[in-house]
């Protein structure tokens, strides 16, 4: 016992943004085991964004002050060229839906309460809120910062679920349609769990194989291990189920319609921007540096898993009758769209720095456009709450001009229309694609664009052709909504009309590849 | 393969052990009525008759377990700690004081939020 441990080396300002983040949720806790119930959501709401703006600031200066080209933390995190992008777009993405959590009436009062029931009276009365909301946010981002960053299956298992927990909890917090939202949340928790589960056999037996959860490890092991296909072959089959799972590709798209449709909507905006964001990393991380060997292998699953998603996302949307679930499914085809650009990965560094990049820009321009969408769904409310059903939306182009137009534009920036950032974002993953060879699945992406098209269109037909019931919805635009909708409108036609610096910013930040 | 023999042959004594004692336990064991012994155990809800509204039911013993679970994790944690806390030296230290004060914020709130109330 007397030897030493040698300690082990940490970049601790390397590692700044999540500790940031992950503090300030600590501290978040601390308000809401000690600050008074009435002071509690006046230190959260600043907390909450100041830091994730600081948490920015550090992203952006580290990307200046020089990009590591080693992975950091004895190999555990990678801060790199895609890491760092990937956090300055959950980070700005975080910033966004927390503005639009902090406008009144999206969360319940006591979740425990039955709707209706004395307790219930009881919360509303005592002014009682569920504060700790903030806190789970950020912990949720923390998970979604370290989650495309961590460079061994463990830490990336950890993130995984740093990042789950929280979001599980919030799902079931949702003020009105109080059924849903808790059959949401148990929906949500019950899958993930098992998707988790998915990953961490996929790694035991990928441990099994290399003898190293080190992604870069596991990528030299490919060349090395003979006589243990088996293993290899399912540890990544079950670590593709548990990534897959995150990002809502078909065959395991099932939860996320009713998760969405279920949580409160701007929880719903973080999900479909920062979780996408951050599992879409990740997911990049693993097939291309841990298995980037092994190519040959998991690319024509991809091929099955990417076109069956765009045809199960487009096709079904059609059917969708509830505004949040078509967004669901729209989501789910976009998530088949961005798996296109996965495949596209070659032996040609250039090419997939290229494809790389287009997967990054895509990103953002889709993170934006989906929290404008989803903050406008907050904004048209019945009585009941917000206005799903479809129908509910007829006529809202002669009621309320401004709030049509502004949907409209997202719904055009989701078909991939030209002048909107959805156009750009398609057309460079699907070029990156070609270049790839893999101009089948670029033929499925621009037919399922097709279909997609026509239920957006529909939706904006809907709107501005049919006469509003004499009953219709009214729309309420509360001071942060209003804030989240310029900031997505103004990404939306920035990044449609003038890309240029963005895609800069993308190839640049894809250079270099992700660090080995 | 001879190198799973043992394993082989505990896994047949263990089931054999299982099988044995539950077949033999109505035969030999004593019959006295006891009402608790039909309750359903510990934290058990009483599924029929199904409350009006699906009910409320006491999270008591659930939250004891949890904070127990916690608390279990945490003296896993600190005793290989313990065991090297001479090799380990100060970057030990550091570390495992931040780990307990992360798990003492999340007591914090679970004591200021009546958590640890019985009733």
């Amino acid at each position: 016992m007397n030897g030493t441990i040698p300690a082990p080396t940490i970049e601790y300002a390397l590692l700044a943004p999540m500790l940031v983040v992950f503090g300030a949720a600590i501290i978040g806790v601390l308000v809401e085991a000690f600050a008074p119930r009435y002071l509690r959501s006046a230190i959260h709401k600043p907390l909450t964004l100041l830091t994730l703006a600081g948490a920015f600031v550090i992203t952006i200066w580290q990307a200046r002050t020089g990009i590591p080209t080693t992975p950091s933390a004895m190999g555990a995190v990678a801060v790199d060229g895609p890491a760092l992008f990937i956090w300055g777009t959950i980070l700005v993405l975080a910033f966004v839906s927390v503005l639009l959590i902090n406008d009144e009436g999206h969360f319940v009062a006591s979740a425990a309460a039955v709707p209706g029931s004395a307790e219930e009276e009881r919360a509303l009365t005592e002014g009682a809120t569920h504060t700790e909301v903030y806190p789970l946010v950020l912990f949720a981002v923390g998970g979604m910062l370290l989650f495309p960053a961590a460079n061994d299956l463990l830490a990336m298992f950890v993130a995984l679920e740093v990042m789950s927990l929280p979001l599980y909890l919030l799902c079931g917090l949702a003020r009105r349609r109080r059924l849903l939202s808790q059959e949401a949340a148990v929906k949500y928790f019950l899958l993930g769990a098992f998707s988790s589960a998915f990953f961490l056999y996929g790694t035991a037996l990928l441990y099994g194989y290399a003898g190293s959860v080190d992604l870069a490890k596991i990528n030299t092991a490919l060349g090395s291990v003979g006589g243990q296909d088996t293993l290899l072959y399912i540890g990544v089959a079950m670590l593709g189920v548990g990534l897959l799972f995150k990002i809502g590709a078909a065959p395991f798209q099932a939860w996320k319609p009713d998760v969405y449709q279920g949580s409160p909507t701007p929880i719903t905006a973080l999900m479909a921007s920062g979780t996408l964001v951050a599992a879409f990393g990740a997911l990049l991380r693993v097939f291309w540096v841990a298995l980037g060997g092994l190519e040959w292998s998991w690319t024509p699953i991809m091929w099955g898993v990417a076109i069956l998603t765009m045809v199960v996302g487009a096709i079904l949307a059609i059917t969708q009758t509830d505004i949040k679930r078509m967004l669901a499914y729209s989501s789910i085809a976009h998530g088949g769209f961005l798996l296109i650009g996965v495949v596209a990965l070659g032996n040609n560094q250039q090419q997939n720095a290229s494809a790389l990049s287009a997967l990054l820009f895509y990103l953002v321009a889709y993170g934006f456009t989906t929290v404008g969408a989803f903050a406008v769904v907050t904004t048209v409310r019945d009585a009941g709450g917000e206005a799903w059903h479809l129908s509910r939306w007829a006529g809202l182009g002669k009621r309320r001009p401004l709030v049509a137009v502004v949907f409209s534009l997202f719904l055009l920036a989701f078909a991939g229309i030209p002048l909107t950032s959805g156009f750009f974002g398609k057309y460079a993953v699907f070029q990156a694609a070609v270049a790839a060879g893999a101009t089948p699945l670029v033929v499925v992406g621009v037919v399922s664009s097709a279909i997609a098209a026509f239920f957006y269109v529909r939706v904006i037909v809907l709107m501005f052709f049919s006469d509003p019931a004499a009953d219709g919805p009214s729309v309420v635009i509360p001071g942060g909504t209003w804030a989240v909708g310029a900031v997505a409108v103004l990404a939306t036609v920035v990044l449609g009309v003038f890309p240029q610096p963005v895609l800069d910013l993308a190839h640049t930040a894809a250079q270099s590849l992700f660090v080995r | 393969m001879e190198l799973y023999v043992p394993i082989l042959v505990l896994a047949v004594l263990a089931a054999g052990f299982a099988a044995f004692s539950v077949s033999i336990a109505p035969f030999t064991g004593p019959k006295r009525w006891n009402r608790a012994k039909l309750d359903a155990y510990e934290c058990g809800i009483e599924p029929t008759p199904q409350p009006v509204g699906g009910g409320r039911f006491p999270l008591k013993y659930m939250i004891t377990a949890m904070l127990f679970i916690v608390f279990d994790i945490e003296i896993i944690f600190l005793y290989p700690w313990a065991v090297a806390f001479d090799s380990l030296g100060l970057f030990g230290l550091v570390e495992m004081v931040l780990f307990i004060v992360t798990v003492l914020v999340a007591y914090a709130y679970v004591w200021r939020r009546r958590g640890l109330d019985w009733d």
